[in-house]
């Protein structure tokens, strides 16, 4: 075993570690933050269609949370990245026999996580819809704006209001979840961990560092979320 | 209409349904057919890569991966449970020292990801291997799925720790103090009184802490342990025919909604008292 300074693994340079941590942080950090606009938006359109008194529409609705929410995050992940390849290449054979074709792990994680992440996002956002009185829609209505104007300008500040609570315990699942994605070889913040333990043979060092590195961004976007929810609470005052 | 008729038909109903095809409608048929046509895609594809061998040589492996995968969620579920007693009782006890312990070990359980605490049990664990065989615990700490068992304990007793406060503060401080004035000692009234009441609200937290758990349970697959995810994996590699993730798949979400329903039924059953 290479008994060598724990304080030199943990510099910055050629012979620490630390900087490819910290390089794997910023792409979990990449990886968390390029999820959450698709997420929230396919959520949104989800929970919509949940509330909608079109049977069909709640129906399909359902069972995208039914199967996003009741298949293991990992098993969705593999699916995708061994699925998907197999897929398309059985499509593009038909044009070009000789094409092969790989799934970027980050694009992969950012489809599967922002599935799981939209059908979290989407039960949070039916419980804000249900918050919201009807007489809201029909105020929209009688003043004469469209269904959809009446969602934007009208429905949508108050959900995001009423839904900011429960989207911040999603976004931190989700911020969890990223680590799922080393597994399939994105060279996050555990993927790099694990280089490090494997090579330097200080597994309980690096993975203890990883976990901080885990707790330092959830103590962080904590101190965000209050941040905005304080300025939210500021303008909710000022009406 | 009259004004005569409409007093003499002025009952709240429902809104008629909107006939026709509104967009909502058209919207709602094409994705129902769109997910219509994803599950024949599957059936079919599972019908046309029907492999009497591959079934033949994995499916007893699924089996026994299956029975891994619910004594490992079973396992640590009780243990979990069992351990998150204390905890519970340290995060709403008045002792800074001890709500503070107990706060840091909740907040670092639920803020770092199981599978870098999997991680540091079962590879973390071995830079300790000395120290850990002179006391005798190298050989439980060896395997892969006692590491999993001890990981995923410590992680759920984190989180039924908070459900369980989260339950007892949610029974109204009034229980308490009438039955102190009835004299009844700490112990009997949380016994007798508070948990039966803290339970029922405790009930769909702990069922969806079930159902983390047994998703999460696939996890344990990358630590080399053999359960339902790990045969799933070894089936691929060996074959590179994704039907091995596909039952897989549908293994899980069987097993998903089941516990659902499941705990669904239970409530319902236990809440029948409360309805009126």
């Amino acid at each position: 075993m290479p008994s060598q300074n724990i304080w030199i693994l943990l510099s910055w340079g050629p012979d620490g570690w630390i900087d490819d941590i910290a390089y794997g942080a910023l792409i979990t950090i990449a990886l968390a933050l390029a999820t959450l606009p698709i997420g929230l938006t396919i959520g949104f359109f989800v929970a919509w269609a949940k509330q909608s008194e079109e049977p069909s529409l709640r129906l399909a609705a359902n069972i995208y949370t039914t199967v996003f929410r009741g298949l293991p995050e990992l098993v969705t992940l593999f699916l995708f990245f061994f699925g998907v390849p197999i897929l398309l290449q059985y499509l593009v054979r038909y044009f070009r026999p000789d094409a092969t074709i790989d799934v970027n792990s980050f694009v992969a994680g950012m489809i599967v996580l922002s599935l799981i992440f939209s059908s979290y996002a989407s039960e949070v956002f039916l419980s804000a819809f249900r918050a919201i009185p009807k007489g809201q829609y029909e105020g929209g209505y009688a003043i004469g704006l469209s269904n959809w104007l009446t969602m934007r300008k009208v429905i949508l500040p108050q959900l995001l209001r009423i839904a900011f609570p429960g989207l911040e315990n999603c976004w931190l699942s989700l911020l969890k979840d990223t680590s799922l994605v080393s597994v399939v070889g994105l060279a996050e913040t555990l993927r790099n961990a694990y280089t490090a333990a494997r090579v330097t043979k200080h597994a309980f060092l690096f993975y203890g560092v990883a976990a901080l590195v885990f707790l330092g961004l959830a103590i962080l976007s904590s101190f965000a979320t209050s941040a905005i929810l304080r300025s939210l609470g500021k303008r909710e005052a000022q009406r | 209409m009259s004004v005569v008729m409409r007093a003499a038909s002025d009952i709240e109903r429902p809104p008629p349904r909107a006939r026709g095809w509104p967009r909502t409608r058209i919207i709602g048929y094409a994705l129902v057919c769109l997910w219509i046509v994803f599950g024949l895609g599957i059936v079919s594809y599972l019908f046309f890569a029907w492999n009497a061998d591959f079934f033949a040589k994995y499916a007893p492996a699924y089996a026994r991966g299956l029975g891994v995968t619910l004594s490992l969620v079973a396992i640590s579920m009780v243990l979990g449970a069992i351990l998150s007693v204390p905890v519970a009782y340290g995060r709403m006890s008045s002792n800074r020292i001890l709500s503070g312990l107990a706060y840091c070990y909740v907040y670092f359980f639920r803020g770092t990801p199981l599978l870098v605490q999997t991680y540091l049990v079962y590879y973390g664990l071995g830079s300790f291997r000395v120290e850990l065989q002179t006391i005798g615990l190298w050989d439980f700490f060896k395997d892969a799925f006692n590491c999993g068992v001890f990981a995923f304990s410590l992680n759920t007793a984190a989180y039924q720790a908070e459900i369980l406060r989260g339950a007892i503060e949610s029974v109204p401080k009034g229980q308490w103090e009438g039955a102190a004035s009835l004299g009844l000692h700490r112990l009997q009234t949380l016994r007798k009184i508070i948990l039966p009441q803290a339970l029922i609200v405790a009930l769909r937290p702990y069922g969806n802490e079930l159902i983390l758990l047994v998703k999460a349970s696939a996890i344990v697959a990358i630590i080399t342990v053999y359960d339902l995810m790990g045969n799933a994996k070894l089936a691929f590699a060996n074959s590179f025919d994704i039907q091995a993730y596909i039952w897989v798949a549908l293994v899980y979400l069987v097993m998903v909604e089941i516990l659902r329903h499941g705990v669904e039924w239970i409530e319902r059953r236990i809440t029948i008292h409360l309805k009126r």
